[in-house]
C-alpha cells in the first residue's frame, strides 16, 4: 500500500524501514506515535499489560545508528514491536498472565527475542493473554480482559489477543504471540490482522513460557504477508538451546508455484461454521480461481478427530509443564502448615480456573487405566492425521480453511468450557501435525451493526513457509 | 465424576479445592470427557510410526554450558525465601519417633 503523503504514518514494518531508510522519519519520531497510539486506545482495548521503560532511550540510539547508516546490517532498526507475556525479556515481567508468575523477572531472552534485538527491533511493551496461554478469548487473563479494537464489546481472540490487538489498534506494526492450538491465527483472524503458526521445530522455544511443549510455536502477528515473512526469517533457525530446531533441508523443498492446486476439505467444513463466515469463505475460493488456481474438493476424515486428540495431548503437556510452579523456586510462595500445603495453597492462589480445570484433566488422562484409552489413542489419532495430511500433499499445495467458524464473538458470552474448545476446529490440526498455516484477512461479515474482520487459513507442508507467503501475498494483493 | 475422585486429581496435581469446586469441576469433566473420547473410536492399532516430522534424539555432549556462578545471584533473588546460597523451603522429612 502505498503512502499518499508525508504525514501518514508508516503502518507496516516495510513502510517504517523505507521512511526511515529515505530519512523522512526518524525512530524517536516514530516512538512518539507509538506512544501518542497507546494512550489514545488501550485504556479501552487493554492490548498491555506492561510498557518498557527503556524504549525513548533505545529509540534514541537506533535514530543515532540510522545516522551512522547501519541499517543495512539491521534490518528492524528501529522497528516497535509488542511481545505476548509469556516470551521471556531480560530484566522484564513475564508473567503468562498468572497470578502465580504476577512478581517474575526473566533471567534471560528468548532465542526469538535475542534474535529479533539483533536486527535492531525495539520491544515497546507486554501484551495481555490467556493466563498460561489456555483459551480462544483472552477473557482468562489474570490481568484483565482485552478489547477487539473493531469492536470494543467483543473478544480479540486468544491466547494471544493482547498482541493482535496492539497491532490491529495499530500501536506498533508488528507483534509475537506464540500458538499452540491456533493462539496466533484464531485473533489475527478475529483482530483483522495476518498470523503464522511456523513448522514446529522452525523457531526456537527457548525462553518461550512453555505450555504444550510438542504443540508451541512462537508466531508474528502483522498487518502485512510481506512483514510476517521478514519477521520469520529473522526469528528461524536452528538453536542449540532448543532441540526441536530443524536444519534446513530437513524436509523436503516445498516449492512456489505459478499457479496452486488448493484442497478444501468440503465434510469438515459442515459443522457449527458460521453462515456468513462460509459466504465469505466461498467468495475467498472464487477469488482464488478466478486468479488461475485449481480449487480441489478434498476428505480429511482423521482431521475431524484432531479437536478431539488435541484436548487430550495438551491438557496432558500442561500438567507436566505447570508441575513447576511450586512456590519453591520463583513465582508466588504461599505459606500453608507444612511443605504439601505450601503446594497446596499456592497453585490453588495462583491458577485461575481453566487452568487448574487443564492440569487436572491431565492428571486423569495420564493416569494408569486411562493412559491408553486417551492419551494412547489420541497420539494415534495424530500419527493417522500426519499421514493422511501428507498423503494429501501428494495430491494439492495447499489446503485452506476459514481460521474460525466464527466471527469475534461478545465479552462473556462463551462460559461454558467446551463450547470455547469448539471454536479452535480449524486450527488445533496443524498443531497436531506440525505444518504451517497463515491466516490472512478475507474479508468482514456483519453482526449487529458492527462489522467484523474474519481470516483464511492457508495450510502448508512442513517447512512450506515459502509457498504460504507466497500464496498470502497474491492473496492480498501485496 | 464423582467429587471425590475430582478431589483425588486435585490431590495428585498439588492444588487446594473446596467441594463445591471439585463438584463443579466435575460436571464440566464430564462434558469435556465425552467429547474428546472420540478418540477412542478409532480402531486402527498401528506402530507409532511417523512417515513426516519423524523424530530423532538430538543430543550434545554432558557437560557444563555456563560459566559457574553467572545465574547465581539472580535465581537466587527469585526465590521466596533465601538462605545465604540456599533456597530455604519447609522441612521435606518428617522425624520417625
Amino acid at each position: 500500500m502505498k503512502s499518499d503523503s508525508a504525514d501518514r504514518k508508516p503502518r507496516t514494518v516495510v513502510d517504517l524501514r523505507t521512511a526511515y531508510r529515505g530519512g523522512t522519519l526518524l525512530p524517536s519520531r516514530a516512538f512518539v506515535d507509538v506512544f501518542e497510539g497507546i494512550k489514545t486506545r488501550d485504556a479501552d482495548v487493554h492490548a498491555y499489560i506492561d510498557i518498557f521503560d527503556d524504549v525513548k532511550a533505545r529509540a534514541e540510539r537506533a535514530d543515532e545508528l540510522l545516522k551512522k547508516g547501519d541499517s543495512a546490517k539491521s534490518p528492524l532498526l528501529g522497528v516497535p514491536i509488542a511481545v505476548k507475556s509469556n516470551i521471556l525479556i531480560k530484566g522484564k515481567r513475564a508473567t503468562a498472565c498468572s497470578k502465580i508468575l504476577e512478581n517474575y523477572t526473566a533471567p534471560y531472552d528468548a532465542t526469538v527475542i535475542k534474535r529479533l534485538r539483533s536486527a535492531g527491533a525495539i520491544f515497546v511493551g507486554s501484551t495481555n493473554m490467556d493466563e498460561f496461554a489456555m483459551g480462544s478469548s483472552t477473557e482468562n487473563s489474570a490481568f484483565g480482559v482485552t478489547h477487539n479494537p473493531h469492536d470494543l464489546s467483543r473478544v480479540p481472540g486468544g491466547s494471544s489477543g493482547g498482541s493482535a490487538a496492539a497491532v490491529a489498534m495499530e500501536s506498533v506494526p508488528a507483534a509475537i504471540g506464540t500458538d499452540t492450538g491456533g493462539s496466533v491465527r484464531q485473533p489475527a483472524s478475529f483482530c483483522g490482522v495476518v498470523g503464522l503458526k511456523p513448522t514446529y521445530g522452525a523457531l526456537s522455544r527457548y525462553g518461550v513460557i512453555a505450555m504444550g511443549s510438542s504443540l508451541d510455536q512462537v508466531g508474528p502477528l502483522t498487518h502485512t504477508v510481506a512483514d510476517s515473512e521478514l519477521l520469520f526469517n529473522i526469528m528461524r533457525g536452528v538453536d542449540p538451546h532448543d532441540a526441536t530446531t530443524y536444519p534446513d533441508g530437513t524436509y523436503p523443498l516445498v516449492e512456489k508455484k505459478e499457479r496452486y492446486r488448493i484442497g478444501v476439505p468440503r465434510d469438515f467444513l459442515g459443522k457449527g461454521i458460521d453462515a456468513d463466515v462460509l459466504v465469505r469463505f466461498e467468495s475467498a475460493l472464487k477469488d482464488l480461481a478466478d486468479a488461475g488456481h485449481t480449487i480441489v474438493d478434498i476428505a480429511l476424515p482423521y482431521m475431524e478427530k484432531g479437536l478431539a486428540a488435541y484436548y487430550i495431548v495438551v491438557f496432558a503437556e500442561i500438567s507436566s509443564n505447570l508441575a513447576r510452579y511450586d512456590g519453591m523456586r520463583y513465582g508466588l510462595h504461599v505459606s500453608g502448615d507444612n511443605l504439601l500445603d505450601d503446594y497446596l495453597k499456592t497453585r490453588r492462589e495462583g491458577f485461575g480456573k481453566e487452568v487448574r480445570r487443564r492440569i487436572l484433566l491431565g492428571a486423569y488422562v495420564l493416569s494408569a487405566g486411562y493412559y491408553d484409552a486417551y492419551y494412547g489413542k489420541a497420539e494415534i489419532v495424530r500419527t493417522l492425521m500426519r499421514e493422511e495430511l501428507a498423503s494429501a500433499f501428494r495430491d494439492v499445495d495447499v489446503i485452506v480453511t476459514p481460521t474460525a467458524p466464527t466471527p469475534a464473538y461478545k465479552i462473556g458470552e462463551k462460559e461454558d468450557p467446551l463450547s470455547m474448545y469448539l471454536g479452535d476446529i480449524y486450527t488445533v490440526p496443524v498443531n497436531l501435525t506440525g505444518v504451517p498455516a497463515l491466516s490472512v484477512p478475507m474479508g468482514t461479515v456483519h453482526r449487529d451493526g458492527q462489522t467484523l474482520p474474519v481470516g483464511i487459513q492457508f495450510i502448508g507442508p512442513h517447512a512450506g513457509e515459502d509457498r504460504l507467503f507466497d500464496i498470502g501475498k497474491r492473496f492480498l494483493n501485496e | 465424576m464423582e467429587i471425590a475422585d475430582v478431589k483425588h486429581l486435585a490431590e495428585l496435581s498439588r492444588i487446594a479445592l473446596t467441594d463445591e469446586e471439585a463438584r463443579e469441576l466435575g460436571a464440566e469433566f464430564d462434558a469435556i470427557l465425552g467429547y474428546v473420547a472420540q478418540v477412542t473410536e478409532v480402531s486402527v492399532d498401528i506402530a507409532a510410526v511417523h512417515t513426516v516430522g519423524a523424530h530423532a534424539n538430538v543430543l550434545r555432549e554432558d557437560v557444563e554450558t555456563n560459566e559457574p556462578g553467572i545465574y547465581t545471584e539472580t535465581l537466587l533473588n527469585a526465590a521466596p525465601e533465601r538462605n545465604g546460597e540456599y533456597i530455604q523451603v519447609k522441612k521435606i522429612f518428617e522425624d520417625r519417633q
